[in-house]
C-alpha cells in the first residue's frame, strides 16, 4: 500500500438511493475512506450505468485501489466491464458479499490500514461471520496451540455498550495488527474485526466483554480495547 | 452476392434497431412477467444510441461496427443486456479484426466469439433460460450451415432460425440466472425476453442481408 492512502470502495447498485444509502452506513464506521456511491442510470431510473461506474472508480481511488461491492446480478457485469477497462486491471477487486455488510466490514479495514488485497479478502467473508462467532461452529477451539492466547475481561461503563460506533472503533483499533481478536459476551462471541459481529452480542452499559487475543501482536490488541474502555469509547 | 462491408454491416444494425423498436412493449411484457420490465425500453434505447452515433463514428470495417455497437451498448443499457450483448458484441468485433467485409466464415467467427463472450459474463449455460439458450443453438446451426457450403445469407438465415428454435426452448425452463432465478418454478412457462431479443436481432440480421 502506498504510504497514508487509504484503499478506496465503490458501491454499484441498480438503484442511487441505495448507493447512497450504503455509503452514509458504511461511511460512519470510516470517516477516512473514500467510499463512491454508482448507482442508478443517469436519467434517475433503475439500473447500472457504466460510466458512472467508471468514474466512481477513478474517484475512490487515492493510490491504494479500490474495492467493489454490488447488489444484483447486471450490476457485478457492469463492474467487471468497467474494471476491465482500466490502465491497471490489479487496481480493483470486485468482491462478492451481502452489500451492506460487505461494505461496512470493507470500510472498517480500510480505515484501519489494510491493504486491497485485505479489504477484498474480509469483504468476502462478510457473510460467513454474521451467522455466528468463530467459536461458535461444530469445530472444537484447538486451532494453533502454538500461539498463547491473551485474554482479558471489561465492563462496559460507557452509555451505550458495544453499539454502532463503539463497535465500530473497537473494529478499527485491532485493524492491521497482526492477531486474532475474539470477543465473547454471554454464550455468543464474535470475531472482533467484524463490526456487525460485535453488534450482534448485544453488550450494553454494565455488561462484562472476555476478550481473547492470538498473534505476535496479541497484547497490542488487549492493550487498545483496554484503552477505548477505559476512555468510553471517546462518549 | 455482393460484398457485405461496413456500410452494409451498418444498415443491418440500423434494421435491427427498427426490429428492436417495434417489438419494444413485447420484450417489455416478457421481462415485466419474470424480470423487471426494462429490457424492451433498454436494448431500444441502446440501438437508437447506436443509430445517433454512427454518422458521426463512420466505421470503416464490420468489424469497427461492432466496436461502436458494442461500446453503445455498454454506456446505454441499463440493464444486464447491456454488458451482456456489448462483450458479444466486442468479441465478435475482435474476432473480425480488420476484415474489410463480412463472409460466411468469419461471420460464423464471430457469432462464436460473441457467445463466448455472453457466457464469460453472465456465467450462464444452456438450460438455465438465458439468452444462451438462443445463442448457442444459433451458433451450432451457423457452423453446420457453413460446413454445409453456405453463403453468409445461409448461414445468418441458419443462425437465426436456430435462434427462433432455442427460445422457444426456454419457455417450459425453470431460470436459473438473472432475476427471474429468484422466482423459481413461477418463472417457467414463459418465454425468456434475452433469448427472444437474441432471435429477433439474428431474424434482423439475417431479413437485412436477404434485402441486400
Amino acid at each position: 500500500m502506498t504510504s497514508g492512502a487509504a484503499v478506496g470502495i465503490v458501491i454499484v447498485s441498480h438503484s442511487a438511493k441505495l448507493a447512497e444509502g450504503v455509503v452514509e452506513l458504511a461511511g460512519q464506521m470510516a470517516p477516512e475512506v473514500v467510499i463512491v456511491a454508482a448507482g442508478g442510470l443517469p436519467d434517475g431510473s433503475l439500473g447500472t450505468d457504466y460510466d458512472t461506474v467508471l468514474a466512481a472508480l477513478n474517484e475512490a481511488d487515492q493510490g491504494a485501489g479500490v474495492v467493489l461491492l454490488y447488489d444484483l446480478g447486471s450490476a457485478r457485469m457492469t463492474a467487471e466491464l468497467a474494471i476491465e477497462s482500466l490502465d491497471d486491471q490489479d487496481s480493483a477487486l470486485l468482491a462478492t458479499a451481502p452489500l451492506v455488510e460487505g461494505a461496512v466490514v470493507a470500510a472498517v479495514a480500510a480505515q484501519g490500514g489494510a491493504d486491497l488485497t485485505e479489504v477484498h479478502r474480509v469483504a468476502e467473508t462478510a457473510g460467513a461471520e454474521s451467522e455466528s462467532g468463530p467459536e461458535s461452529g461444530p469445530q472444537p477451539q484447538v486451532a494453533e496451540p502454538a500461539t498463547p492466547a491473551v485474554q482479558a475481561a471489561f465492563v462496559l461503563t460507557n452509555g451505550v455498550g458495544l453499539h454502532a460506533r463503539p463497535a465500530a472503533q473497537l473494529a478499527r483499533a485491532i485493524a492491521g495488527l497482526d492477531a486474532e481478536v475474539t470477543v465473547r459476551h454471554g454464550e455468543q462471541s464474535a470475531d472482533a474485526g467484524s463490526v456487525l459481529g460485535l453488534l450482534g452480542l448485544d453488550a450494553r452499559a454494565g455488561d462484562t466483554i472476555a476478550v481473547t487475543a492470538r498473534g505476535t501482536q496479541a497484547g497490542e490488541a488487549i492493550e487498545r480495547i483496554s484503552t477505548l474502555v477505559e476512555t468510553n469509547f471517546g462518549e | 452476392m455482393m460484398g457485405c462491408d461496413a456500410s452494409a454491416v451498418i444498415r443491418a444494425v440500423r434494421a435491427a434497431a427498427d426490429v428492436v423498436a417495434e417489438h419494444r412493449d413485447e420484450l417489455v411484457e416478457l421481462d415485466r412477467v419474470i424480470g423487471d420490465g426494462d429490457h424492451g425500453e433498454n436494448l431500444r434505447r441502446g440501438f437508437q444510441a447506436f443509430v445517433a452515433a454512427v454518422d458521426s463514428a463512420h466505421p470503416a470495417t464490420p468489424g469497427a461496427v461492432f466496436k461502436l455497437l458494442a461500446t453503445t451498448l455498454i454506456s446505454t443499457v441499463g440493464g444486464a443486456a447491456g454488458p451482456l450483448y456489448g462483450t458479444a458484441c466486442l468479441r465478435a468485433a475482435t474476432a473480425l479484426g480488420a476484415d474489410e467485409e463480412l463472409t460466411a466464415a468469419n461471420a460464423v467467427t464471430a457469432l462464436r466469439a460473441g457467445l463466448q463472450g455472453v457466457v464469460a459474463r453472465g456465467k450462464a449455460v444452456v438450460g438455465d433460460k438465458t439468452m444462451v439458450d438462443a445463442l448457442s443453438p444459433a451458433v451450432d446451426a451457423a457452423q453446420r450451415a457453413l460446413d454445409a457450403g453456405a453463403d453468409l445469407l445461409g448461414v445468418l438465415s441458419a443462425a437465426a432460425d436456430g435462434a427462433e428454435k432455442g427460445a422457444e426452448s426456454t419457455i417450459p425452463l425453470v431460470a436459473r440466472k438473472g432475476r427471474a432465478s429468484y422466482l423459481g418454478e413461477r418463472s417457467a412457462q414463459h418465454l425468456d425476453p434475452g433469448a427472444r431479443s437474441s432471435s429477433l436481432l439474428l431474424r434482423a440480421f439475417a431479413d437485412a442481408a436477404a434485402s441486400r
